[in-house]
């Protein structure tokens, strides 16, 4: 089930540098949601609080709320494990298990949340790995260890492992920054075909991915250097492209900085 | 002459000198100790009534001497590998928390006082067993002989304090630091998005350690223990304070039997016979071959790690 995210004045802090500050914002089910900026704008970082694993680094910590729908991810009774299992996320760099087969990787989630049988494990792994675009390629050699993949199948990969346990919500950061050209394309055509089911957010240093793949955009940016980033502007992708309501934005699309 | 411009430069003769003449003398030395040893060793071996290998006595300074390296060699593995057994789990829990749970400013004080355990003399170790271990050992030793006495190694009718079992867990004690340490190393180079990728799924840190860390550090880890079982076979002082010092293969590790090679040498040294020395010398050549065997079999284990090469990520 995809759900919405609603954000209302978040900061992130690590340690005592605050490296966002007072995110407010909406990100809709069923849609992809583009995330641009400058380097160190703190959009990954904000990614990364979607999810809660923003406090995995020793130091970090937020402010603010983030409601899930109904559910608010901060609340002090929410477990970030939980949270987690239900915002799923994909990396920069392709990063599937090393010591496990391509099935196992993407049968790990699965395989958190209590034993299955082989069988129903079998089914999901084969849809997920289908949803994902890679079944024709690896079909044939599932007990394979994903390291034995290239970059762009690697990374499939991932986004199968991921969709593996339905989550609600798909973070993305940077996905395809490590990818060719043709492996990127294929991760594009995927989050088209993932829109329709999962909330999708992804970050992206490559403008023209964010415009071709998402609905909504959200420009960050930072005043200066230690900063803390701000969201600056946020709206439909075709109106951030073409006639933005903010100064920097419209600098930074253009190729102006950044 | 006419000097080339490509000359060599002046400082690379003595300096490859130097450097050549260092690998050469250790070679040399590793040779001559050994020859000593295998000279030394000869005579005894010639004069030795019984067969060496399957002989359990030790009686090499008699007029008629028979010896035999069979309980010395049973007693030095059985020791060693029950210490294996005892320090591992406990040395990866140690390295897990540290690397994994405790906070930083702890860990890093924890890794200093591991450090420092490695760096204690044996003879403290041994003096430690001897005061405070073996009258300690008789508690725990009767509750494993009442109630796990049918196991083979908890049989038997008396219980002992100073036993192979007692000596086991001073070797234990002493090979934990160097197999936390490395074990720490180990799993503070599982890699960070590896580990990253298992919490994005909702792990928790006990499942993210089980999915990421542990697998990653699996060879390590066994190269540690590895090395820990070298050492816990070639010390001595240590145990031969603690052995009972008989000459019998007795499986029954509560029992007043127990020895290993490097304990009877220090033990027997002193009042050996030309012949007797040259028996003991004998046994440290078999203990010299144990230890190889077990340092081959790490370094199989470790180049086995570089086809595992998954963990290049």
């Amino acid at each position: 089930m995809a759900k919405q995210i609603e954000v209302s004045d978040l900061d992130a802090y690590y340690g005592s540098h605050k490296a966002i500050e007072g995110i407010t914002m909406t990100v809709e089910p069923r849609s992809v949601t583009a995330f641009i900026g400058p380097s160190g704008c703190g959009k990954s970082t904000f990614l990364r609080t979607l999810n809660r694993m923003h406090e995995v680094i020793p130091g970090a910590r937020v402010q603010g709320k983030i409601m899930l729908e109904d559910q608010d991810l901060y609340d002090k009774d929410v477990d970030p494990v939980s949270v987690r299992r239900t915002v799923g996320m994909v990396f920069q760099r392709p990063n599937p298990f090393p010591t496990m087969s391509i099935f196992d990787n993407v049968a790990a989630g699965l395989r958190l949340n209590g034993r299955i049988s082989k069988s129903e494990a079998q089914g999901i792994v084969e849809t997920s790995l289908k949803d994902a675009n890679l079944w024709n390629e690896v079909k044939d050699r599932l007990n394979k260890p994903g390291s034995g993949l290239s970059g762009g199948q690697q990374q499939r990969l991932c986004i199968a492992r991921a969709i593996a346990v339905s989550p609600a919500v798909l973070l993305m950061d940077e996905p395809c920054s490590a990818l060719d050209p043709i492996s990127t394309l294929a991760i594009e055509d995927l989050i088209a075909k993932l829109k329709n089911d999962y909330t999708i957010v992804i970050v992206t240093h490559n403008m023209q991915q964010a415009a071709r793949v998402s609905d909504r955009t959200a420009f960050f940016n930072l005043a200066g250097q230690g900063q803390p980033g701000k969201l600056v502007e946020m709206d439909e992708t075709s109106k951030i492209f073409t006639n933005p309501t903010q100064k920097a934005t419209e600098d930074y699309i253009t190729g102006r900085f950044g | 002459m006419r000097r080339s411009a490509f000359r060599r430069s002046r400082g690379e003769g003595p300096f490859r000198f130097a450097t050549t003449g260092a690998g050469i003398l250790l070679l040399a030395i590793m040779a001559a100790i050994a020859v000593f040893l295998v000279v030394k060793a000869v005579p005894a071996l010639q004069a030795n009534t019984s067969h060496f290998l399957t002989e359990k006595v030790w009686t090499p300074n008699a007029t008629k001497p028979v010896f035999g390296i069979a309980a010395l060699a049973f007693g030095t593995v059985l020791s060693s590998f029950l210490a294996l057994i005892m320090a591992v789990p406990i040395a990866i829990g140690v390295a897990l928390f540290i690397s994994h749970y405790a906070p930083r400013r702890l860990a890093g004080v924890l890794g200093y006082v591991i450090d420092l355990l490695a760096a204690v003399p044996s003879v403290v170790y041994g003096l430690w067993g001897v005061i405070f271990l073996i009258p300690f050992m008789q508690g725990p030793s009767t509750f494993l002989n009442t109630y796990f006495g049918w196991i083979p190694l908890f049989a038997g009718d008396a219980v002992y304090g100073k036993s192979m079992l007692t000596a086991s867990v001073v070797l234990a004690i002493m090979i934990l630091p160097i197999i936390a340490a490395i074990s720490r190393e180990v799993f503070l180079q599982a890699p960070k998005m590896i580990e990253e990728a298992s919490l994005a799924l909702g792990a928790t840190r006990w499942e993210m350690i089980r999915m990421s860390v542990l697998p990653f550090g699996r060879p390590g880890v066994i190269s540690a223990a590895m090395l820990g079982l070298g050492r816990a076979m070639g010390e001595t002082i240590a145990v031969a304070l603690i052995f009972p010092a008989t000459f019998d293969i007795d499986i029954r590790v509560l029992s007043a039997n127990g020895n290993s090679i490097a304990a009877n040498i220090a033990n027997g040294f002193g009042e050996a016979t030309p012949i007797g020395q040259g028996a003991l010398i004998a046994s440290g050549l078999v203990l010299f071959i144990i230890t190889l065997v077990v340092n081959m079999a790490a370094r199989l284990i470790i180049a086995r790690r570089k086809e595992f090469s998954g963990a290049a990520a």
